[in-house]
């Protein structure tokens, strides 16, 4: 949260320069596109008569109409209470979001005929993948950022070498490099190997930075005490620094797990039966592409959202020893 | 203000001192009585011994030729102004900081840049710090099980039992499944003496353990240090409680520039002191 001020102040939402300027603009927006032959078009005929001929008299009660609409709504979610906002405006962006999909005419029975493939093929695979590349990538990660954060040469060069070479390239070259470029060395990895080695590799070089910044944020007072007492290094890091920085890592953590588990798509360039791959070799023989995508775009989201679900529940629990 | 004009030993001056002490004492008056009563003889075992030790950080000489003996339950309090080197110098009898030059002997072991035993100094040094720094992840009760079960494996049961016995000690058995935020300051502080006396170390480092405090958690702090010297707790303490050291200390010792500049018992050194320093020094923290 931010700092709330103890007073209150009067609700944006409410000003009338607030709801007249917004009220412009989205009036601005929606003259732009002609909404004439949609279905807005179609429900409005009593007023502008038929759609496709109302020309510009048609297009701007249709924006007026909108525009009426979101001002409308914003004033209203503003009286209500916090929780109850939250939830409206989730439910509306949800709801809009569905009728975008919507557009595209989707044939529902293909989906539902080929959904469980998707998910105990597809998804399954990528489930793997992410979840073997993150383990891998975390352990990369933490002795990456030690060794940077050490005062030993050999090992500050070795690790500031890798994180700029793994950061500095892009993954789908990586992907390939790992894959065309290890047999040259007489390494033959398969796919899946050499995809989550390519995705352990370059998360691992992000991860390092996390967790070097989530190490560093421990006040020295913590590592002086540990070591007053006696305890050596690698019990002052594992007893005592890295379950504090744990909490401090837990939000951009989370945005690589979610990350890895779309990144994961770039497998697919090796022939890898993940969600992707999967996903657009059923749409490919019979042209429905979007059908796919679109399922798989909704897997990935549902995944990345239970990602979310979980990190704030981390959150909460790491919040206890911080309460007063 | 400048040096000159300040009266050197204003409120220190002949039947009037010990009043000017007084008021600054936050130990009951009946305690200050017991000062320094039994003399540690010379032949008591060194817990610490440092001779000539110089320190620099980079170019700077923050110890100059410190010569300093610490003998089985002897209670030194250490004095100076901020920057004297007063922190630095009993960081470095557990190397927390290393010196360059001279020799320190902890406990019969010599400490020097490859020493490997490191460990056994610390287990044997008990220290407190300014600002607690409790581990605020672990409860109370583990704060002070951590040291006991990590480094001398003691079982859990046990640990647990010896936590308890110091917490007891000072006073705050009942908040033991508390985590340190959840405290006041006095009582951090006061776990941050149980969680060292767990170690059952042979001398307790204190760097001005009441200097962070609110005023009215310092009385509480002190008592618990008070009694621990009674119990004949060999004990260095960098603190400005000029009334504590009156009390309990058997030598004040006054710092400036990394060097010592002056010693004594506290009763000639608070009464009478040598050098203008030190009488500055005393006429500025007491005059206020």
């Amino acid at each position: 949260m931010l700092y709330q001020d103890t007073v209150e102040s009067e609700v944006l939402v409410h000003k009338p320069w607030f709801v007249a300027s917004t009220f412009a603009i989205v009036l601005a927006v929606f003259l732009m596109p002609d909404l004439a032959s949609t279905t807005l078009g179609d429900i409005m005929r009593p007023v502008i008569g038929d759609p496709l001929q109302s020309g510009f008299y048609g297009r701007v009660v249709l924006a007026f109409v909108i525009a009426v609409m979101f001002c409308v709504n914003i004033v209203l979610i503003g009286f209500a209470p916090l929780k109850a906002q939250i939830g409206i405006v989730w439910v509306e962006l949800l709801l809009l979001s569905l009728a975008f999909f919507k557009v595209f005419n989707l044939n529902m029975p293909f989906i539902w005929e080929n959904l469980p493939y998707l998910i105990t093929q597809g998804l399954v695979t990528t489930v793997y993948i992410s979840a073997v590349s993150l383990i891998c990538a975390s352990l990369v990660a933490i002795i990456a950022a030690v060794a940077k954060l050490s005062g030993n040469g050999f090992a500050y060069a070795i690790a500031s070498f890798y994180t700029s070479f793994f950061r500095g390239l892009p993954l789908l070259i990586q992907v390939y490099l790992i894959y065309l470029g290890l047999p040259q060395l007489g390494i033959v990895l398969s796919a899946v190997p050499a995809g989550i080695l390519a995705l352990s590799l370059c998360y691992g070089a992000y991860m390092a930075e996390v967790f070097r910044a989530g190490i560093q944020s421990i006040d020295r007072g913590q590592w002086e005490a540990s070591r007053a007492i006696g305890f050596g290094f690698g019990l002052t890091m594992r007893k005592i620094i890295l379950p504090q920085a744990l909490p401090v890592v837990i939000p951009p953590t989370g945005n690589m797990f979610i990350s890895i588990l779309k990144d994961s798509s770039l497998v697919s360039v090796l022939g890898v039966w993940e969600l992707t791959f999967v996903s657009r070799t059923i749409g490919q023989p019979t042209f429905r592409y979007m059908e796919m995508l679109i399922t798989a775009a909704v897997i990935y989201w549902v995944i990345s959202a239970c990602l979310e679900v979980a990190q704030s529940r981390l959150e909460r629990h790491y919040a206890r020893s911080k309460v007063r | 203000m400048t040096a000159s004009n300040i009266s050197p030993l204003k409120g220190l001056e002949g039947g009037d001192s010990s009043r000017a002490i007084g008021n600054v004492l936050r130990v009951p008056v009946a305690s200050q009585e017991l000062a320094s009563q039994k003399q540690v003889p010379l032949s008591a075992d060194k817990i610490i011994e440092a001779k000539n030790v110089s320190k620099w950080y980079g170019t700077f000489r923050a110890l100059t030729n410190v010569n300093l003996t610490v003998r089985k339950g002897e209670r030194i309090v250490i004095c100076g102004p901020s920057g004297s080197g007063k922190s630095t110098l009993i960081r470095c009898f557990n190397r927390l900081e290393a010196h360059q030059e001279g020799e320190i002997t902890v406990n019969g072991i010599r400490l020097h840049n490859k020493m490997r035993n490191v460990t056994e100094v610390r287990k044997n040094v008990g220290m407190v710090f300014q600002h607690f720094n409790l581990f605020p992840h672990m409860t109370v009760l583990m704060n002070c099980m951590a040291g006991p079960m990590w480094i001398k494996g003691v079982p859990e049961a046990e640990a647990k039992k010896i936590a308890l016995k110091f917490l007891e000690r000072v006073h705050i058995p009942e908040q033991a499944n508390k985590y340190p935020v959840q405290l006041s300051g006095g009582q951090q502080q006061r776990v941050a003496i149980a969680r060292s006396l767990c170690m059952e170390p042979a001398v307790m480092l204190f760097d001005e353990p009441t200097s962070a405090l609110d005023p009215e958690m310092v009385s509480e702090v002190l008592e618990t240090m008070t009694s621990l010297a009674r119990e004949g707790m060999t004990m260095v303490c960098v603190s400005h409680e000029m009334g504590f050291a009156r009390a309990v200390a058997d030598r004040v010792i006054f710092m400036d520039w990394g060097q010592i500049v002056e010693e004594g018992k506290p009763n000639d050194f608070f009464t009478n002191p040598q050098h203008e320093r030190t009488k500055l020094f005393l006429s500025q923290i007491l005059s206020h």
